[in-house]
């Protein structure tokens, strides 16, 4: 095959080469050039238009930018996405491999948890959470049913950033444990079985094998997922917890009787984090996809001076450096992942 | 074949491998319905038969793969997955199980190397994690073993910048670097192109001449005829027949093995 495939190629190449150039008259495309400029003309005049808006009212948006008070609670945004993501993440690897467990126990727990926290609004349980000392008036730590050994009232032990992180990292794990999942299902069970074969343990083949090449599918929807935290973050006021860049750019307005200009304020600040973040995002892609995703068949060791020849499409660098071609994604920031309103 | 002075002298006479009424089912699939044979120490074995037969499950057994649902297993006189006291088994935990297999290579024919991990790396992992060898003499180690399978020049390739011969050689020095007593090969070439296989071969030839003990799932009658001790013939989950592979390749005695040899041959 390799030979008949060989010999087909230089006169293919020839043909191409001795063939002229097309001249031909390029195809206009009149409509294309319409839309375009018009397109462009409602969009200067929007610009235009929004700059001398006195709603807007820019010099405002300009003082409150980088006033003290938005940039603290930028900053408390920050904390509340970091914070709820790691617990996040943590608890979805754990709900993940619980849903994957054999035990049929530990697979309805893991199931039931998925299916309160992703079938009740992030709203409705963060506000569960700032009744929780109603629910729970103290936390006991002891045997059930008897005297506890320690005992401390709910309200002490919780204010209401810590009970904002929860609400926010409970409701996140269970969409992150399917990502997880996806993640672990897309690596070949061959893998695993080469792993238990040489003798590695269970936790040896998920940490060494498994979740690294899991990495490739877990990442992508997981750039979205923190996003989308730093921007459901301001839906904490439900708690109620007010110090985060939406609810204080709220009260910061309810004393200057301007909220337009505030809402533009927090908009800018969570458009740079979430900017900060793709970038991140992208980076993080590029790392995990380390020579998975471009499988290649028997023929094309780019190498070998006697195969090489017949591709020729991926360089040989340095030695040692081998080039990592990626094949377009399929899986897509933005695609993968169940990412919907919520 | 041969009694090799491997290991201590009290084991010169227990079978590598010695299986007794290996029975498999997966839910009312019976899939190997009593095997019963044994693999001397450094012998070769071949074991052929149409898709399907139980070839791949057998092999599984053998390492704890898979669980056996009735029979015996045994490597090297050790009861594979159970432990056996005042007459009765007890199954043993994934610890124990795990250590039995460092013992037991495997190979695979889609290889199952490990893609995040250069050639270099894939050797090196498991004596590093499961033995918990020094980096140094691991990585020497690695080294010599992949300039065994030809590839020294290899070592810093990701698996997707290799051929599928290369690929399975460095499955191969993979499954060497933990000092196997037993390798397992299961249909090593049969997704190579026919140009690859003979590469696999050598290595697999090169390893049977110095006394490594080996069961080999293949339909390459040639390597059987040149290389092999014994030549089992298996069909839907039992043996039909088998013996010295010139003699049953020359002259075979079943109907089965006659219609499935012409074949492959
Ligand atoms: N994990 C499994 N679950 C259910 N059936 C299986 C499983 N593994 C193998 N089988 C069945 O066992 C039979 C033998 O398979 P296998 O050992 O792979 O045969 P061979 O390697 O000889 O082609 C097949 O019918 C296959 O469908
Ligand atoms: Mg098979």
């Amino acid at each position: 095959m390799n030979g008949a495939a060989a010999g087909q190629t230089p006169p293919l190449r020839e043909a191409a080469s001795t063939s002229e150039p097309i001249k031909a008259i390029r195809l206009r495309h009149p409509w294309r050039m319409v839309f375009a400029v018009l397109l462009v003309a409602i969009f200067a005049f929007f610009v235009v238009d929004a700059a001398f808006r006195p709603a807007y009212d820019w010099p405002a948006v300009g003082k409150y930018l980088f006033d003290r008070r938005i940039s603290m609670a930028a900053l408390v945004t920050i904390e509340l996405t970091v914070f709820s993501m790691v617990i996040a993440i943590i608890l979805g690897v754990i709900l993940a491999v619980m849903r994957l467990s054999p035990n049929p126990v530990v697979k309805s727990v893991a199931w039931f948890y998925l299916w309160i926290f992703r079938g009740t609004p992030v709203y409705v349980q963060l506000t569960i959470w700032g009744l929780i000392s109603l629910i729970y008036t103290s936390i006991d730590i002891g045997l059930p049913f008897m005297t506890p050994w320690i005992s401390f009232s709910t309200n002490a032990a919780l204010n209401t950033f810590t009970l904002a992180v929860i609400g926010l990292a409970l409701n996140e794990a269970a969409y992150m444990a399917e990502i997880v999942r996806a993640g672990l299902l897309s690596v070949d069970k061959g893998q695993e079985e080469a792993s238990v074969a040489l003798g590695m343990s269970w936790s040896q083949t998920m940490t060494r094998v498994i979740l690294p090449q899991s990495m490739r599918v877990i990442i992508p929807p997981t750039g979205n997922e923190v996003i989308s935290m730093l921007k459901t973050t301001s839906l904490v006021t439900a708690v109620p917890f007010s110090l985060e860049l939406f609810t204080r750019s709220r009260d910061i307005s309810a004393e200057t009787f301007n909220p337009i200009p505030l809402l533009i304020v927090a908009s800018i600040w969570y458009l740079f984090f979430t900017s900060i973040l793709m970038v991140g995002q992208y980076f993080l892609e590029k790392r995990f996809s380390r020579g998975v995703g471009d499988r290649q068949t028997d023929k094309s060791d780019p190498a070998a001076p006697t195969t090489g020849a017949i591709t020729g499409v991926v360089p040989v660098v340095g030695a040692g450096q081998p080039t990592v071609v990626l094949p377009p994604r399929t899986d897509a920031p933005g695609t993968t992942g169940d990412g919907g309103a919520r | 074949m041969s009694a090799t002075t491997v290991g201590g002298v009290a084991s010169v006479d227990v079978p590598m491998v010695l299986a007794e009424q290996v029975t498999k089912s997966f839910g009312s699939n019976e899939v190997l319905k009593g095997i019963t044979l044994e693999v001397k120490r450094g012998e070769v074995m071949c074991l052929v038969g149409p898709s399907g037969s139980g070839k791949s499950t057998f092999l599984r057994c053998i390492n704890h793969l898979e669980v056996l649902s009735a029979g015996r297993l045994s490597v090297d006189g050790e009861l594979i997955g159970y432990r056996e006291s005042n007459g009765k088994l007890y199954e043993m935990a994934p610890k124990e199980a795990a250590k039995q297999r460092r013992d037991i290579g495997m190979v695979f024919q889609r290889f199952n190397l490990f893609p995040h991990m250069t050639a270099l790396q894939n050797v090196m992992e498991a004596p590093l994690r499961v033995k918990g060898m020094p980096k140094a003499k691991v990585e020497s180690n690695a080294r010599d073993l992949l300039a065994r399978v030809g590839l020294a020049d290899r070592a810093d390739y990701y698996p997707a910048h290799l051929s599928g011969g290369q690929q399975q050689r460095v499955a191969i020095a993979r499954a060497l670097a933990m000092e196997p007593k037993l390798m397992l090969f299961d249909e090593p070439t049969s997704a190579l192109d026919p140009e690859l296989v003979g590469e696999v071969l050598d290595v697999m030839k090169g390893l049977a001449r110095e006394g490594m003990t080996m069961i080999v799932v293949t339909h390459e009658m040639g390597f059987a005829r040149e290389v092999a001790d014994s030549l089992v013939f298996m069909d839907a989950g039992v043996v039909v027949e088998s013996g010295l592979p010139s003699e049953v390749l020359a002259n075979p005695r079943h109907a089965r093995t006659q219609t499935f040899l012409s074949k492959v041959l």
